[in-house]
């Protein structure tokens, strides 16, 4: 098993390429991600528009290494292992690829089996990422999942021989969920974590998107949420007992072995470039003459038009200030444990982090224990990065 | 042209949601006024305001062209008038431009308290007045015994009353017959020297200062130059014209009839209702009566958000103050809230109204600090100081007496409620002036004092009859109160802008109570903030807003970061609603909803 090292080293972000794919088997009631269900699917159209944005934006990024690639959906387990394995080489081929290079792939439990791991490992995919949600059944159907445990524990542990790394995520601080019940699945969670030598878990508290069929649920009151005072004794928790089994969260809601920290996911965190493609994809590129957020059309069937059409399906590319990159960088940064580097905060946007925030209010949050500034970096203290919104709001208030 | 026998002008007159809009609406469209497709239900309601609450603030006026039976064309100018206690003065003021009344009543509720205020406001004024029983589509209307009344209650003959109903569209040509044959033509000299009443004025956007005037005696013409006879500022008419509700422009504006001038007039403060017009060549000898001043009741400060704003407010105050005149307002600074003003209202619905039309037409953001009512307080010196705002009180040991304002309520409820309007009333320190019956409902007049009704009286009347008591209330006079201030400390600090005055026997359970509800009103911080009341120095409540826990995003990946930015933005917009005192955000809606009681 390959351990690669979360680069402590503020001069390099990595660089990465993100590739988004819209479909599910069905749609989860919480879920606002840009995810669709359909009859049928071009595999091949998806696989030549791929290939065309991504000649795209590397035209415009050449000499770049390559640090992590990361298939993210929707459910891109659905996606043709061909399909996949031709972007990982075309990304290969268009960047030099770092030696310790992630590629990550999300999988939903229920639509893979171990021969499809096979082809997925096979086309180059080395870490998987299952979302298992919950160990309890009842939730699981109420989280409109249409696997069971049984059916994700037999994924998770076919994944676990056949990819060197696999994460897995849950939904906590679900309806009528108390810190005891969430402690026993947690204890479970973390025993088949062990007993599989999976090294990465993604622990998300239960959240109410707009525009959600849950959200409106819960808008009309079909079910409450454990308030502010329980869901903080959840998180609190849940950082005592990962850490208590060698997983310390390295962000807000990740947890990982040391060294097992998701590389991509680190370059978004950390302020770093990383190409979007595939419908509704976001990117962030340093380019000649500054830095851009692109941001690719939403809607499948007109993204794959207009990639046919075009070469690229940008929806907007936006030029960040460098004012914009310090707030994206604080507000990225501070989730993470290792804080924000003062020195790369100055390389990137060229300001320093004092320059940005009301330094007087900083002091005193420092006082009050929600900030600390330690071996150059500015960095959110657990506490701080529970109540993280209202940090930030009250360190870039002018 | 239509000569003096031609012309109605009336007002509609009634109790609140009796149904003087829609009947305008009626009235509006049998005369065709309107185009059926430009049609909409209370047409002259027509700002936002008013529509969202469905009631009506701004009293309006319409010209409508009636052939009546008798084959003649009249010119009819109605004006449509709120209900509500609190825009009284708009009711008063648009009595005075006409010389008749339609006085509604729903005829299945019957006489309520505004109905009798209202139509004795009429009397008052000369008016003659036809009754008007509405709503008798529904299933509970009992026009007879309403009629009978009306009789009883109000002592006016209502044997002619026209019953119809508005929303239906019944009896509504009855309506338009008794205005032409029951109500009488104006007076006038079209000769005389020139005098109009100005009657209302507002700040349009585009056209500037438009003023309404009700014509006595003369012409005034399109081009003539005007004078204002309280502070003799002269101008020339530009346009001159009525309303359909749609401006239409005419030569000229004869006796009898009501309309609009524009005349660029730069100075909002030359604009006085209630003056005279004459022309400037030839001006009148003596001015019209004019309008009896409206007495504010309850005061309160208003301060921009942002201090930057202190200029824009000054601005916006007078320009609104030009379209109401029953709000007063003078600066003032506070310790906590910088430079502001204080304000004067008829009531709280007016002060909420006049906030939000503040914020919505001159898209200001503002605080609005605790309501009170004006005190008297005598000092060792033996000087009467007239206390608008509790910030402003002397040392209690300064002071040898403190008197408050009382007021003569009317309230008429229905048997089944007296009794718990009754304690109602005992609680709010009340003495029983008058029990009688009309019909199966009571009567019961009250002396109160204005600040135990000022904040929430009318809404808890309401709930507790379930809708069906009514009130009414005028001013007495002062009497000697064993009132105390107390002050309320968030995080250890005064905050002036939330202190009041209240009965020292009350001061305890109010401040406990409002110490619950800022509980409630101010969004959890960092850190733990005690909110305490107390007198003198002396605490008297306490409650403790916990610290905030948690709020965060669990999820933020690629696509999140502009969508999380974007947050944070919404999130300093919502900061800039809310006022800082020390290291505490206080949202500006705390100030008036911390006095609003629990029901209990
Ligand atoms: N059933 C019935 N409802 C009516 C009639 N006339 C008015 N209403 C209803 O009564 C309510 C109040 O009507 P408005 O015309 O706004 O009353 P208003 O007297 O102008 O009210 P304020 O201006 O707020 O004092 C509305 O919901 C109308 O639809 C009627 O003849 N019959
Ligand atoms: C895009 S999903 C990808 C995984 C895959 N589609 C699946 O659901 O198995 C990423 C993860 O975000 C989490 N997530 C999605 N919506 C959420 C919500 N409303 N509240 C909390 N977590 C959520 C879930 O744990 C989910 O596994
Ligand atoms: S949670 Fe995963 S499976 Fe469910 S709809 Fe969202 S992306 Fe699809
Ligand atoms: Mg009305």
């Amino acid at each position: 098993m390959t351990i690669i090292t979360a680069a402590a080293d503020p001069r390099d972000e990595g660089f990465g390429l993100y590739v988004h794919w819209p479909f599910c088997v069905s749609k989860c009631p919480y879920c606002d991600f840009n995810s669709h269900v359909v009859e049928r699917i071009e595999q091949s159209s998806w696989h030549d528009a791929y290939l065309r944005e991504l000649s795209y934006f590397a035209a415009q990024t050449p000499d770049r290494v390559i640090t992590s690639i990361f298939f993210g959906g929707g459910t891109p387990s659905l996606m043709d292992p061909k399909t996949t394995h031709a972007v990982i080489e075309a990304a290969r081929k268009h960047w030099v690829a770092d030696a310790n290079i992630e590629i990550t792939l999300e999988a939903n439990p229920g639509t893979v089996d171990a021969d499809r791991f096979a082809a997925f490992r096979t086309a180059g995919v080395n870490r998987l990422s299952m979302g298992v949600q919950s160990l309890n059944d009842n939730d699981l159907r109420f989280l409109g999942r249409k696997h069971s445990v049984e059916e994700a524990r037999r994924a998770w542990r076919a994944a676990a021989k056949i990819f060197p790394r696999v994460s897995f995520d849950l939904i906590y601080a679900r309806p009528n969920q108390d810190l005891s019940a969430w402690k026993t699945e947690l204890r479970e969670a973390l025993r088949e974590v062990g007993d599989n030598s999976i090294s990465h878990l993604s622990l998300y508290q239960l959240t109410m998107e707009d525009g959600t069929a849950m959200a409106a649920d819960y808008a009309r009151k079909a079910f409450t949420l454990p308030g502010e005072d329980s869901a903080g004794d959840m998180f609190d928790a849940t950082q005592e007992m990962c850490a208590a089994a060698g997983f310390p969260a390295y962000e807000i809601s990740n947890h990982a072995a040391p060294g097992q920290e998701c590389r991509h996911n680190m370059i978004y965190w950390r302020g770093g470039d990383y190409v979007g493609i595939g419908p509704g994809a976001h990117g962030r590129l340093t380019l000649n003459d500054g830095a851009v957020a692109t941001r690719q059309i939403k809607a499948p069937a007109l993204w794959l038009k207009r990639v046919a059409a075009e070469g690229h399906g940008t929806q907007e590319q936006e030029a960040l200030s460098d004012t914009a990159r310090g707030e994206e960088l604080l507000m990225m940064g501070l989730r993470l444990s290792e804080g924000v580097h003062a020195s790369r905060f100055q390389r990137l946007t060229g300001k320093t982090i004092d320059s940005m925030v009301n330094v007087a209010v900083c002091a005193r949050l420092i006082e009050q224990g929600f900030l600390q500034q330690q071996n150059g970096r500015w960095i959110a203290t657990p506490s701080g990065r529970l109540a993280l919104n209202e940090v930030l709001r009250q360190m870039l208030a002018t | 042209m239509t000569d003096l026998s031609h012309i109605r002008n009336f007002s509609i007159i009634a109790h609140i949601d009796h149904g003087k809009s829609t009947l305008a609406d009626r009235l509006i469209q049998r005369c065709g006024a309107v185009a059926e497709r430009d049609m909409k239900e209370q047409l002259l309601d027509s700002m936002d305001i008013e529509r969202e609450r469905g009631i009506t603030i701004k009293a309006q006026t319409v010209r409508l062209t009636y052939k009546a039976k008798d084959g003649k064309t009249y010119q009819l100018n109605l004006l449509d008038t709120p209900g509500h206690v609190d825009f009284a003065y708009e009711v008063s003021r648009s009595l005075a431009a006409c010389e008749g009344s339609l006085l509604v009543v729903d005829a299945s509720q019957g006489v309520e308290a505004q109905t009798l205020a209202n139509v004795y406001q009429a009397i008052e004024a000369h008016h003659e007045i036809v009754p008007v029983l509405n709503k008798i589509d529904l299933p509970a209307a009992d026009p007879e015994r309403v009629r009978q009344q009306i009789e009883d209650v109000i002592g006016i003959d209502a044997s002619d009353a026209v019953p119809c109903s508005a929303k239906a569209g019944l009896g509504i040509d009855e309506v338009l017959e008794a205005i032409v044959t029951k109500l009488p033509p104006p007076t006038g000299d079209q000769g005389g020297l020139n005098k109009a009443l100005l009657v209302d004025s507002w700040y349009d956007t585009y056209l500037g200062v438009v003023i309404l005037v009700r014509i006595k005696d003369g012409v005034i013409k399109k081009g003539a130059k005007i004078k204002f006879m309280s502070n003799n500022a002269t101008y020339s008419v530009d346009r001159i014209g009525y309303f359909t509700p749609k401006m239409v422009d005419t030569q000229d504006l004869k006796p009898g009839e009501l309309g609009f001038i524009i005349a660029n007039i730069k100075s909002v403060a030359d604009c006085k209702v209630g003056d005279t017009i004459t022309d400037d060549v030839k001006p009148a000898a003596e001015p019209l009566p004019g309008f009896k001043p409206s007495i504010p009741v309850v005061f309160c400060g208003l301060f921009p958000t942002d201090a930057s704003q202190f200029e824009l407010l000054r601005e916006s105050l007078a320009k609104l103050r030009l379209n109401d005149s029953s709000f007063h307002y003078q600066t003032e600074s506070s310790a906590a809230l910088g430079f502001g003003f204080r304000c004067g209202f008829l009531g709280l619905l007016h002060m909420e109204i006049v906030q939000e039309r503040l914020e919505r037409e001159f898209d200001l953001d503002l605080i609005t600090t605790a309501p009170s009512v004006v005190y008297r307080i005598t000092t060792q010196k033996g000087e009467m100081i007239e206390m608008h705002n509790p910030a402003d009180m002397p040392e209690p040991n300064l002071i040898t007496k403190i008197e408050e304002p009382w007021v003569k309520a009317t309230i008429l409820v229905p048997d089944e409620f007296l009794g718990t309007v009754l304690k109602l009333c005992n609680d709010r320190r009340g003495e029983q002036a008058d029990l009688t019956y009309v019909g199966s409902r009571a009567m019961a007049v009250y002396h109160i004092p204005l600040n135990e009704i000022v904040f929430d009286f009318y809404d808890r009347l309401k709930s507790i009859s379930s809708g069906y008591a009514s009130f009414d209330y005028e001013l007495e006079g002062y009497r000697d109160a064993d009132l105390v201030k107390v002050s309320i400390m968030v995080n250890a600090e005064v905050v002036d802008a939330l202190s009041f005055m209240c009965h020292r026997s009350q001061a305890e359970s109010r401040g406990r109570q409002i110490c619950e509800r800022l509980k409630e009103l101010i969004p959890r911080h960092l850190f733990k903030i005690p909110v305490q009341a107390a007198i003198g120095g002396k605490v008297i409540a306490r409650e403790t807003i916990s610290a905030m826990r948690k709020d965060v995003l669990a999820k933020c990946y690629g696509g999140d970061i502009t969508r999380k930015r974007k947050l944070l933005d919404k999130q300093k917009e919502g900061k800039k609603r809310m006022r800082q005192f020390g290291s505490v955000d206080i949202p500006q809606s705390a100030f008036i909803a911390a006095l609003r009681m629990p029901e209990n």
